[in-house]
């Protein structure tokens, strides 16, 4: 090996550790199932109940306008982080975690191969389910339109914050914190307000829930489907928050990480 | 950026870890010439992998400092990683990715130029190539062990650290092993550092020996040279002198 001195910065070393996951994805089948069997068990279960309650009338039935809508971007926000968190999850699974470390890739870029694979899995997860809402209830996702982007953009971003904040405490605690990567979004579920307006929280709860940055994109998809009312206010809300989220979280991570080195638990991964 | 401009591909000054109120790493230092096989030796709770760790930048050291080629790895670790690698039977590769697949994804973490190339000759050199497309995971761990050493060779690091590389082996593996790493330090001038359990190993491979006892370093001498001190016929019976107190090593310690 020469004395060269490696790029501080590398796509060759993202592209290596995407290449890593997308072997892994398409030598399992399973993976590949369960990326959407979830999705689309909850999309047959919200759609079904949605057309119920549309044959009622008042408000109820418009309430329930808006859960096909509201379940499809929840799984955006669930599968991103979930996407993010086993690639994360699986180098502790197979005991490789130790291999990275030394090796030149940078934090920095195994986040963005995280990032990646996240965006990966959830275009194999959700993409084929949102065509599957059209088939069985005639639900256009992509009828939203370009809010869909401000939607998706500004919800993977809190997906890949909380993502990265559980891949540093798994790093620093082993997999013993492990479920927290499983559950930590379910208690996103009430806060965000996902299939009921803020308002009907009650008022102290609801400041802490505009502090979420979901709670802005699904008030905002809310205003979409049932006043036909783009609020960019609600966008920019949500993208101010996400920018301290994510900052906040990868300031975390790195925290986690050194702190991690401190432990030693590097060298006891998995344990 | 801190460049050393000692000669030792390793250097530790005084290098300690502290876990509470546990000292894994006390206070030790050692230079390790290039081109240099050495061998760190010690008992169960030693210190050899918190040592090997903090080489490695694994582990932040609680004080002291630990460079290599000239590098401090507290600061500028990523300055000099792409020039060493590592291998233990403790560290695994992907299970459900082939042996090419694995070896093309470091030699992509590592910068490597013309991979295939590359995994073709490691193939050729460590015997890889009826099994180069099977998964990791369903591989003997004689087989395992050699890939494991092809991914530590795969970037032809200077530095190569080894965490008991023979451990698990057959004998005929073992000694096959020990012979490409014999070949692989000829050829590069690469600084092996080799951490062992194993003394029949380390008496063929090693230029020096480190003896490391409860987190200190307890002795530190060519192998022939403290074959001689001790007074033993092999350095396991060195081993035990140092790991139970007894004969020279009771001596020592008593003056």
């Amino acid at each position: 090996m020469s004395a060269a001195t490696s790029p501080s910065f590398s796509f060759s070393r993202i592209f290596a550790m995407v290449m890593r996951h997308w072997y892994l994805l398409r030598s399992s089948w399973p993976r590949l199932l369960e990326l959407i069997y979830w999705p689309l068990v909850q999309m047959l279960m919200w759609g079904f109940l949605q057309s119920f309650m549309a044959k009622q009338t008042g408000a109820l039935a418009m309430a329930a306008g808006t859960f096909l809508a509201a379940v499809l971007l929840w799984d955006i926000l669930f599968r991103g982080q979930l996407g993010f968190s086993f690639s994360f999850l699986e180098e502790m699974w197979s005991r490789n975690l130790a291999n990275l470390m030394i090796s030149p890739l940078r934090p920095i870029e195994f986040v963005l191969s995280m990032i990646a694979m996240s965006l990966i899995r959830l275009v194999i997860g959700v993409v084929p389910v949102t065509f599957l809402a059209m088939f069985f209830f005639g639900f256009n996702f992509w009828g939203l339109g370009l809010a869909l982007g401000a939607f998706f953009a500004n919800l993977l971003l809190t997906s890949w914050a909380i993502g990265l904040l559980c891949a540093g405490l798994v790093l620093r605690n082993g997999l013993g914190a492990e479920g927290l990567t499983w559950s930590i979004m379910f208690l996103f579920l009430p806060l965000t307000c996902v299939y009921y307006p803020v308002a009907t929280l009650p008022v102290w709860l609801q400041y802490i829930s505009w502090m979420l940055p979901p709670t802005a994109v699904f008030e905002g998809m809310r205003a979409l489907v049932l006043e036909n009312v783009f609020r960019a206010d609600l966008m920019l809300w949500a993208l101010t928050l996400n920018i301290v989220w994510i900052t906040l979280a990868g300031w975390g991570f790195m925290k986690l990480m050194h702190s991690s080195k401190r432990m030693g638990s590097l060298l006891s991964v998995g344990e | 950026m801190n460049v050393n401009v000692s000669p030792a591909a390793i250097e530790a000054d005084r290098l300690t870890k502290r876990y509470g109120e546990a000292t894994a790493v006390d206070a030790i230092s050692f230079q390790i010439a290039a081109g240099s096989i050495t061998g760190l030796l010690g008992g169960n709770g030693a210190g050899k992998t918190t040592t090997i760790g903090m080489i490695m930048s694994l582990v932040a050291p609680t004080s002291g400092r630990v460079s290599v080629l000239g590098f401090d790895m507290a600061h500028d670790a990523y300055r000099v990683l792409h020039r060493m690698n590592f291998e233990s039977p403790y560290v695994d590769l992907p299970h459900r990715l082939t042996v090419r697949q694995n070896l093309t994804v470091f030699g992509g973490l590592y910068g490597v130029k013309n991979v295939q190339e590359r995994i073709a000759r490691l193939a050729t050199e460590l015997d890889l190539k009826d099994f180069v497309d099977r998964a990791s995971g369903k591989l003997s761990a004689g087989q395992k062990t050699r890939v494991a050493l092809a991914k530590a060779l795969i970037n032809e690091p200077d530095i190569l650290i080894l965490d008991e590389p023979t451990a698990s082996l057959d004998p005929d593996t073992a000694d096959w092993i020990r012979g490409h790493l014999e070949r692989y330090r000829a050829n590069n001038n690469a600084t092996i550092l080799l951490a062992s359990h194993n003394m029949g190993e380390v008496e063929r491979l090693c230029d020096r020996v480190i003896m490391m006892k409860r987190g200190k370093i307890v002795d530190d001498d060519s192998p022939a040279k403290l074959l001689s001190r001790y007074g033993r016929q092999n350095l396991e019976e060195v081993f035990l002198d140092v790991a139970r107190g007894t004969g020279a090593a009771k001596k020592e310690a008593a003056e």
